[in-house]
């Protein structure tokens, strides 16, 4: 039959036309990375694969950074003090997390007088937010609002890689851009105008365990703290993944032996 | 036709035999699903009926948790949320499972969809059968679309926005439906407090269908990989413990591979963006719906008219109930249907191609693409399957299941030998 094979024919042009078609379009995909087309670097970090930990040094350096820098403009309003002595984190003890948090003050109150008051914060408190509304942040930011830092390990492209990428990425505008007032060029922010100023410099904050006080030192341990920040359980996570896949694994060679034995007699 | 029954059940204790003279509930489940009679060649594409069951139950359960601790308000939706991954004991456990279930429910499904798409499960005397099937996506969707808004980040908000805004084409009453689902002028508090409660609702009704969908399947009985009836009983097994060992074992490997995505990689298909908490001043570079959704997305776009696009979407579902009077060949299985087996092969990859272009931004060549997928897409069922029914010219069939598992009919043989 003629039309028999010509359909036959139709049939498989149209497969690899569609196939062909999607490798040509393929390529286009990777570009769309965050700070377009500037590839992140990658770091190893301690807790990326699926055994991966966090380094509890690298969290205590990372902690040390976001308060004395990042912490005068960035609020963190999803982490208490108290997270910092839980398991899976940056390991401080109780004590030391008393410390920690009687050095900022917070807003308690109606007392008995109906009066709000300031006190020091407790292990239970949430990090206070920098400023008092969105208005005075931008305010003081020249008109931008710098985002709260919880979650952002988790809500850009790229995550804890980006962030890393970022606080590393402030160059010299290229000579044919014209920057906008109170912006800074950066390499991988989108756009390349930010209008955060380079937070860090070499030297800015001073390491009590003797690692250089290098700008890349300094990226890369905040950044891998609002990792943790982000994703506080992600070492239970781990630990819990790895024995559930172990039984899983040994339960589906049991259920196949199974089946194999159950079906042994009608194949 | 009535409903086909294995052995029935026999009581054994005293205890059962009392009860079964005021309560034959053994009585019913015992012949439809232990004993329940199944063509003994299903391959490991039929295990993904239990393994749906699973996913259902799996949701309900997550969810039911999920919600004792999630605040459906707009300044605590997204914080409750948070306070459940870091706060609830296992609430992290509880959310990237349930999060990471509506993706593999799809998965299954569509797996699903396609098994019957390719075995022809969709012909007489299945119609009804399949139709419920389509039914249950369409809450499926309906289900996973208000979900997704509940944790109310940025996509959550943006995705509601831009899909029901789209209902505003509809002539006369669009602009009604639309208020009616926003409860006002925007997605909002009324908005997120009437997706929770359907979001919760709706998997219930999913389970009602459910039951139908079974009910069905046990009057008309499996289809098989060589879409053959079922003639004689040595073409069938009983349920159990034959298809109980087959799905079981398929069952483990599915969740290993959805532990995976709990455990280690629990936010690769989710939107980063949805990390932050929904502003409806500040608008997403790219709206996208989640990946199950991008294949509709694309055909939504494809049409430059608003309302051309709803409909055409709606339509690539709709055209699903009316494919068991599309198909005009007489043979069930693509295994003996050597056009249709490369036509359906080619709409399979139509549909990831649409699937990669939903993730697009609408310009230029992907807009090009995406208009011609979809009209492949349309012209796989209105066109390719009326004709080929009529013209493609089927392989030899087997005499019967057993003997296209056994190379021969036995008359019984094989079920005695060792
Ligand atoms: C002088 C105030 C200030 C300090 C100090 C500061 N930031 Fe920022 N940050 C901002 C502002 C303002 C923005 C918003 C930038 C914009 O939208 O252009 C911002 C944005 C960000 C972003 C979001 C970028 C994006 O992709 O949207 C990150 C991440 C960030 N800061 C991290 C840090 C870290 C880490 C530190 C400490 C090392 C820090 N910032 C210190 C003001 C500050
Ligand atoms: C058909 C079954 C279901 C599907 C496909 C489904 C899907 C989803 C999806 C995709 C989300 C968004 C997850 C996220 O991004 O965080 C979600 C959230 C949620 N669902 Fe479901 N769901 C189902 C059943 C249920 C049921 C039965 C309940 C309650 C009884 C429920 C309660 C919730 C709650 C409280 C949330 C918000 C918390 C969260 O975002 O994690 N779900 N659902």
């Amino acid at each position: 039959m003629k039309t028999h094979r010509k359909l036959k024919t139709l049939g498989r042009f149209g497969l690899s036309a569609v196939a062909a078609a999607m490798l040509l379009l393929s390529p286009a995909d990777s570009s769309r990375a965050a700070g377009e087309g500037a590839t992140l670097p990658s770091i190893d970090w301690s807790f990326s694969g699926p055994f991966g930990t966090f380094d509890q040094g690298q969290l205590q350096r990372g902690y040390k950074v976001f308060r004395e820098v990042c912490s005068a403009c960035h609020s963190m309003n999803l982490v208490s003090f108290r997270n910092l002595a839980e398991e899976g984190g940056p390991g401080f003890s109780p004590e030391q997390v008393k410390v920690i948090a009687s050095e900022f003050e917070v807003e308690d109150g109606p007392n008995d007088d109906g009066d709000m008051f300031m006190r020091p914060a407790i292990a239970s408190d949430r990090f206070p937010t920098p400023f008092d509304n969105e208005q005075i942040a931008r305010l003081a930011n020249g008109g931008a609002f710098p985002p709260d830092l919880s979650l952002l390990a988790k809500a850009r492209v790229g995550g804890v890689d980006y962030l890393y990428a970022l606080l590393t990425g402030y160059e010299e505008a290229p000579a044919d851009m014209e920057l906008a007032v109170g912006m800074n060029y950066n390499a991988y922010f989108p756009g390349h105008q930010i209008a955060m100023p380079q937070p860090i410099f070499e030297g800015s904050v001073d390491y009590d365990d003797g690692t250089p006080g290098t700008v890349d030192n300094y990226s890369q341990d905040v950044a891998a703290f609002m990792m943790w920040a982000a994703e506080p359980k992600l070492e239970a996570r781990h630990k819990l993944g790895f024995k559930v896949f172990l039984f899983l694994l040994i339960f589906s060679g049991l259920l196949y032996a199974a089946k194999r034995k159950v079906w042994s007699t009608v194949h | 036709m009535s409903e086909l029954h294995g052995e029935p059940y026999q009581p054994q204790s005293g205890f059962m035999k009392w009860m079964e003279s005021r309560l034959p509930i053994m009585g019913l489940l015992y012949p439809t699903a232990v004993t329940f009679p199944t063509p003994r060649n299903l391959n490991y594409w039929w295990t993904f009926g239990g393994i749906l069951m699973f996913c259902l139950t799996v949701q309900i359960m997550t969810g039911i948790v999920l919600a004792m601790h999630y605040v459906p308000h707009v300044d605590m939706a997204f914080e409750s949320v948070e306070h459940i991954m870091r706060d609830v004991n296992f609430g992290w456990l509880l959310r990237y499972v349930h999060a990471n279930g509506g993706s593999m429910f799809f998965i299954a499904v569509y797996i699903h969809m396609f098994r019957g798409l390719y075995y022809g499960s969709y012909k007489a005397p299945r119609e009804i059968l399949w139709i419920l099937g389509v039914v249950l996506f369409i809450l499926m969707m309906a289900t996973a679309f208000m979900g997704y808004v509940l944790p109310w980040g940025q996509m959550s908000f943006w995705g509601a926005t831009v899909i029901t805004s789209l209902f505003s084409a509809i002539p006369y009453v669009g602009d009604m439906i639309t208020q009616l689902l926003w409860g006002g002028f925007a997605v909002d508090n009324p908005t997120l407090n009437r997706f929770f409660s359907l979001h919760y609702l709706l998997p219930f009704m999913i389970v009602g269908v459910v039951v139908l969908h079974i009910w069905a399947l046990h009057v008309t009985g499996n289809n098989n990989p060589t879409g053959l009836n079922v003639k004689s009983k040595q073409d069938t097994l009983p349920f159990h413990p034959f298809y109980t060992a087959k799905d079981g074992f398929a069952l483990v490997v599915f969740i290993l591979f959805f532990a995976m995505f709990v455990f280690f990689a629990p936010n690769i298909l989710g939107d980063p963006i949805n990390y932050e908490k929904a502003n409806s001043l500040v608008t997403p570079e790219h709206i996208v719906p989640e990946w199950y959704f991008l294949p509709f997305y694309a055909i939504l776009r494809a049409i430059p008219d608003k309302l051309g696009g709803v409909i055409v979407m709606f339509g690539a579902i709709m055209v699903l109930f009316i494919l068991p009077w599309l198909d005009t060949s007489k043979v069930r299985s693509a295994s003996f249907r050597p056009l249709y087996r490369q036509f359906f092969w080619v709409l399979v990859i139509v549909c990831i191609g649409l699937g990669y272009l939903g993730a697009k931004p609408p310009e230029g060549a992907y807009v090009v693409w995406s208009r011609i997928l979809t009209a492949y897409y349309f012209f796989h069922f209105l066109v390719i399957l009326p004709v080929l029914g009529l013209v493609e010219r089927p392989r030899t069939l087997p005499q019967s299941i057993t003997q296209s598992v056994l190379g021969k009919d036995d008359g019984g043989q094989a079920e005695s030998k060792g």
